[in-house]
């Protein structure tokens, strides 16, 4: 591996201070699982590596006045999965977060630092961005900015986190009165890969079975997770048909932008994604259809 | 550039001169000659160098040593008490839950982790929890058997594995 110092962050002015010291030859880490591996393959070459996973403060699960679910950045992948304010509040989010890779990983994998990790085939963004999340970026002198999930990932592995700023935590707003939610992950090799295609659905009937609301965000067959606006149109103020869901599931084959791999060919996460946009959507409606009648 | 990292291993407090490249399996293995962790995949996907840092099982190849400074860590080596092997380390024996043996220390540490959290984790839940430790030999049934068969053992113990 590489060589580099390691400076264990004793709270966030540290972590501050520290970024400024080193800048651009620092690299952040919490659990380490993302990070550690890229410095084994030299992806990464830091001089400097600060750790962040003893500052307190930055974990915990709470609710807050407004009904969204506030995770704080340190927060491990398995904490939020098992978390019972997660369960209740943002099953697709929980639910989300246990199908990352195996329980290991999720042990030690960090909230803030899958985000900032920026890679397009994980989990948990298609569903925070389905939800409307927004990330907490924290910089020196209590500064801070929020920033949707949505437009957090500018590029492949790219990420809209600016020089001096650290993310610190999650904010996750429940999905809306009468909606059902819904990920799936389509795995053809091993049960902790990555997804060959992943796709988060909340959809929100009215009483009358007309689509009222509704957003479908796919992740691993683009550079960054995408949001499926062109599918999104074509069931809004619709009935939630079975020839309604086929066509707008349809369109996500001209929205996906998918990188030929081990995982499939382009065309085949293509199809692939078409089909598991329509059971997604089919799966939320479903959810939808039985929370009403509970 | 050195660094003093301070641990304590299976219950004794160990003080290792390290670089802070040096990775938690390297120094238990190297540093400190236990070298009953094994490092399999050295991507944290194989389970082989499971370990407990603090009670949670994490993947020692891609744990900084020196980012758990002043952890506990629990490594096969300390399971046993008093020349009695640990209930899960039994129930592998008993119920032949190894082959070849180079997966079954992370297998042993990951079903203690499990059974430590969880005293009577469902058939579903074993498989689900066990799910990232491979074995090339393929012996999952008969690993599955030794963990149900660990519970047994434990649970009738008042739900306690610690010795």
């Amino acid at each position: 591996m590489i060589d580099f110092e390691f400076h264990q962050a004793t709270g966030l002015d540290h972590a501050f201070s520290l970024l400024a010291d080193y800048g651009d030859d620092a690299r952040l880490m919490s659990g380490g699982t993302a990070l550690v591996l890229q410095m084994k393959q030299r992806f990464s070459q830091p001089g400097h590596v600060i750790g962040l996973a003893r500052i307190a403060n930055l974990g915990g699960i709470e609710k807050g006045e407004d009904g969204c679910i506030r995770i704080g950045s340190l927060c491990t992948q398995r904490q939020v999965e098992n978390h019972p304010l997660a369960a209740r509040h943002i099953p697709l989010v929980a639910g989300a977060y246990r199908h990352v890779a195996t329980p290991r990983i999720r042990n030690m994998a960090t909230v803030g630092g899958g985000l900032a990790h920026g890679d397009p085939n994980q989990d948990p963004p298609p569903s925070l961005i389905a939800l409307g999340a927004s990330v907490v970026l924290s910089s020196a002198n209590g500064g801070q900015r929020v920033v949707p999930v949505e437009e957090l990932f500018l590029d492949y592995f790219e990420t809209d986190v600016r020089p001096g700023e650290i993310i610190t935590g999650l904010v996750v707003p429940p999905a809306p009165d009468g909606a059902g939610t819904a990920y799936l992950k389509f795995l053809p090799r091993t049960a902790d890969d990555y997804a060959t295609v992943s796709v988060a659905a909340v959809v929100a009937p009215n009483a009358s079975g007309i689509c009222a609301d509704v957003r479908i965000v796919l992740g691993s067959v683009g550079l960054t997770p995408i949001r499926a606006t062109a599918a999104e149109d074509a069931l809004r103020g619709m009935p939630l048909a079975d020839e309604t869901i086929r066509g707008a599931a349809a369109t996500v084959q001209e929205a996906v932008d998918p990188l030929d791999d081990h995982r499939g060919s382009v065309e085949y996460k293509r199809e692939m994604a078409e089909v598991f946009t329509r059971r997604a959507i089919h799966q939320a409606a479903r959810d939808a259809l039985s929370r009403r009648s509970q | 550039m050195a660094q003093r990292i301070n641990l304590k291993v299976n219950g004794e407090d160990r003080q290792v001169e390290a670089p802070a490249r040096r990775l938690l399996v390297d120094l238990l293995r190297y540093d400190l000659g236990l070298t009953g962790t094994k490092e399999g995949c050295s991507v944290g996907v194989c389970g082989a160098c499971t370990v407990l840092v603090d009670g949670e099982m994490v993947a020692s190849c891609i744990t900084l040593a020196a980012s758990v400074a002043g952890s506990e860590i629990t490594t096969i080596e300390g399971l046993a008490q008093d020349g009695r092997l640990h209930p899960v380390q039994q129930a592998f024996i008993d119920f032949g839950g190894f082959q070849c043996g180079i997966c079954t220390p992370g297998q042993v540490m990951a079903a203690k982790a499990l059974l430590d959290e969880n005293p009577r984790p469902t058939e579903d839940a074993i498989r689900d929890w066990m799910m990232g430790n491979l074995c090339r030999c393929t012996g999952y049934y008969k690993i599955l058997e030794s963990v149900v068969a660990a519970m047994s053992s434990t649970a009738s113990q008042g739900g306690s594995v610690d010795n």
